[in-house]
């Protein structure tokens, strides 16, 4: 029998593509998760389209109206009204503007800047590592809320600042993850293979290495995405995050906790729109992990 | 000797310095402890002991992977320290090495083509075409084909993976090839396989090897020379027939006598029931 006579097909990026939906849609929390977020991409592109208000209008007329079907409910305003008249439904849709572009820019930017350091940790070592790491250490000590507080209150409420905020509490976990791949694959015989073939450090570090140590961040990526849009949240809520008027879900609980007990619709609905774009995305990230990493798999 | 001597190794020692726990105290491994030897050009020297004496130490130390914490390595009679030089792209060429483990020493994402091109790319002027092309006639000499250019390591056979390592140590047409236990990880059948093509090899390219082994049959089927290694020192080191007929060491005896099947006789009988 002669080991070279084995033949397979040729695979190619879509092939890996594939395969990996495959494995993705065993996982029917996931895609459901995976289907609510494509919709509300397409509910934040479309915002202007969609929603039947404009989402910082007030009318005059309807402070605090309740959703139509409760009693004196209207169909002008579906999900009701707010205590200074404006549109909850629309103001939820352009919302999930504020909330996806929340956790794009923190993931982006924790990612990326996390990939870095831990790179850097994970193949100098010595005091580099030390360095970033005990920096990492006392990032975590804190609790991470209170320390994004900080930094806002240091900063400036805006939302920008409140992401950059984010995206620092957020980094050691990156940063951690990236570092651990690395110290584990520079010990695996290819990376020495490419030292020999004159590979140099730094295409070693991201053309070699990295992209083997993708998976767990991409899983991490997903769920740090939903951490980042509550931790926005409770800034806003905080009153230290997106300022009034703009439609930022948290900022529009914060506002709302006056009428919880007479007007309770005016914080439910944003409240829901936290918690299932939350779990949706957690969904996503537990369905990533299985399909990508079978190591983490929980059994 | 006034051989045509391609590598010669004085005196080289390692030491590993490890801490047992963030606040252990060092300790301090010395892999090898003072090795000496040479290696005549076109000729085979096995490289024979148990595990953890130091073999996979030496061959990082001659592919220039890791520096030797003393001692002298002198490649064609140049003198090398790669703690104080920068290597050059014509030292990186003359010495490449095959590791054990084939399914550890392909990159996961990295195309068989990227594998063998990558290293033309990085140490020679030519064109992205004549590397392609002289990758794929690579390819064809150790036995794969044209077809397999584009596939990923994973799907291919320990015995295919340990081919394209091979095709891949010699792109860059190097003179010594360090192998560290190239077979040892493959069934019996592939084993005869690969040795053969390595002999073929080193027929067609004149290669010089460090063939680094505990197979004792394998060492007799291959070997010019024998180094003995126990503990990080080399207790036995002479040509072949001498150190397999006329063993000196306690240790060398103690290892032949553990291999009972080291005859001369019994090793063809192998090699040919795995060729049929
Ligand atoms: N990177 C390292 N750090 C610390 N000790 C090491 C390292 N590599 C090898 N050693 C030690 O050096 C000795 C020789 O190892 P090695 O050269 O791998 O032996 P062999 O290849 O003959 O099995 C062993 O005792 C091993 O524990
Ligand atoms: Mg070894």
């Amino acid at each position: 029998m002669s080991d070279a006579s084995i033949d397979v097909k040729a695979e190619t990026r879509l092939d890996l593509l594939v395969n990996f939906w495959k494995h993705f849609r065993t996982n029917k929390g996931a895609v459901i998760g995976l289907y609510f977020f494509i919709g509300l991409i397409l509910v934040a592109v479309f915002a202007p389209l969609i929603a039947p208000h404009s989402p910082i209008e007030q009318y005059r007329d309807a402070f605090k109206a309740p959703p139509v079907w409760m009693e004196g409910g209207s169909w002008k305003f579906i999900l009701g009204t707010d205590a200074v008249g404006r549109d909850i439904l629309s103001r939820i849709i352009f919302g999930s503007r504020y909330s996806l572009f929340v956790g794009v820019v923190v993931v982006s930017i924790a990612l990326s800047v996390g990939i870095f350091l831990g790179l850097l940790a994970g193949t100098f070592r010595g005091w580099v590592d030390t360095i970033i790491m005990r920096i990492m250490d006392v990032i975590l000590a804190f609790p991470s809320l209170l320390l994004a507080l900080v930094l806002v209150a240091i900063l400036g409420p805006t939302l920008v600042n409140a992401m950059i905020a984010i995206a620092i509490v957020q980094q050691p976990y990156y940063v951690r993850l990236t570092r651990a791949s690395v110290i584990s694959e520079m010990s695996r015989e290819y990376v020495m293979a490419a030292r020999v073939s004159g590979v140099r450090t730094p295409r070693l570090m991201f053309k070699t290495v990295l992209p083997n140590c993708m998976a767990p961040l991409i899983v991490q990526a997903a769920l740090s995405f939903s951490t980042a849009i509550l931790d926005a949240a409770a800034l806003g809520f905080l009153g230290v995050g997106a300022q009034p008027p703009t439609p930022e879900w948290g900022t529009m609980l914060a506002e709302s906790r006056e009428f919880i007990l007479n007007a309770p619709w005016i914080m439910a609905f944003p409240g829901f729109a936290i918690l299932i774009t939350v779990v949706a995305i957690n969904l996503i990230g537990d369905g990533l992990r299985d399909a990508l990493d079978p190591k983490l798999k929980r059994s | 000797m006034s051989g045509d001597t391609i590598l010669e190794a004085r005196n080289l020692v390692r030491e590993y310095h490890t801490k047992e726990g963030m606040f252990g105290k060092p300790v301090v491994t010395r892999a090898l402890k003072g090795i000496s030897f040479s290696l005549e050009r076109g000729k085979t020297l096995a490289v024979v002991g148990e595990s953890g004496c130091g073999k996979s130490t030496l061959a990082r130390i001659l592919t220039l992977i890791d520096p030797a914490t003393e001692g002298e390595l002198l490649i064609e009679g140049e003198p090398i320290d790669i703690r104080k030089d920068r290597l050059t792209r014509e030292l990186r060429r003359k010495v490449q090495i095959v590791f054990q483990n084939p399914y550890g020493s392909l990159n996961p994402r990295q195309k068989v083509g990227d594998v063998l091109t990558e290293p033309l790319k990085l140490n020679t002027d030519m064109n992205e075409q004549q590397r392609r092309d002289f990758a794929m006639d690579m390819l064809v000499k150790v036995g794969l084909g044209p077809e397999h250019y584009n596939r990923y390591p994973h799907m291919f056979s320990g015995g295919q993976r340990q081919r394209i390592a091979i095709a891949r140590a010699l792109v860059l047409k190097p003179k010594l090839l360090i192998l560290d236990e190239p077979v040892s990880a493959l069934d019996l059948s592939v084993q005869a396989q690969i040795l053969n093509l390595l002999a073929d090899l080193q027929e067609e390219f004149n290669l010089t090897y460090l063939f680094i082994s505990h197979d004792l049959s394998v060492v007799r089927y291959i070997a010019d020379k024998v180094m003995v290694m126990y503990f990080g020192e080399v207790v036995e080191y002479g040509t072949r027939d001498a150190v397999f007929e006329n063993p000196q060491h306690d240790y060398t005896k103690t290892l032949f006598n553990a291999t009972p099947r080291a005859d001369v006789e019994h090793i063809k009988a192998r090699l040919a029931a795995a060729h049929s």
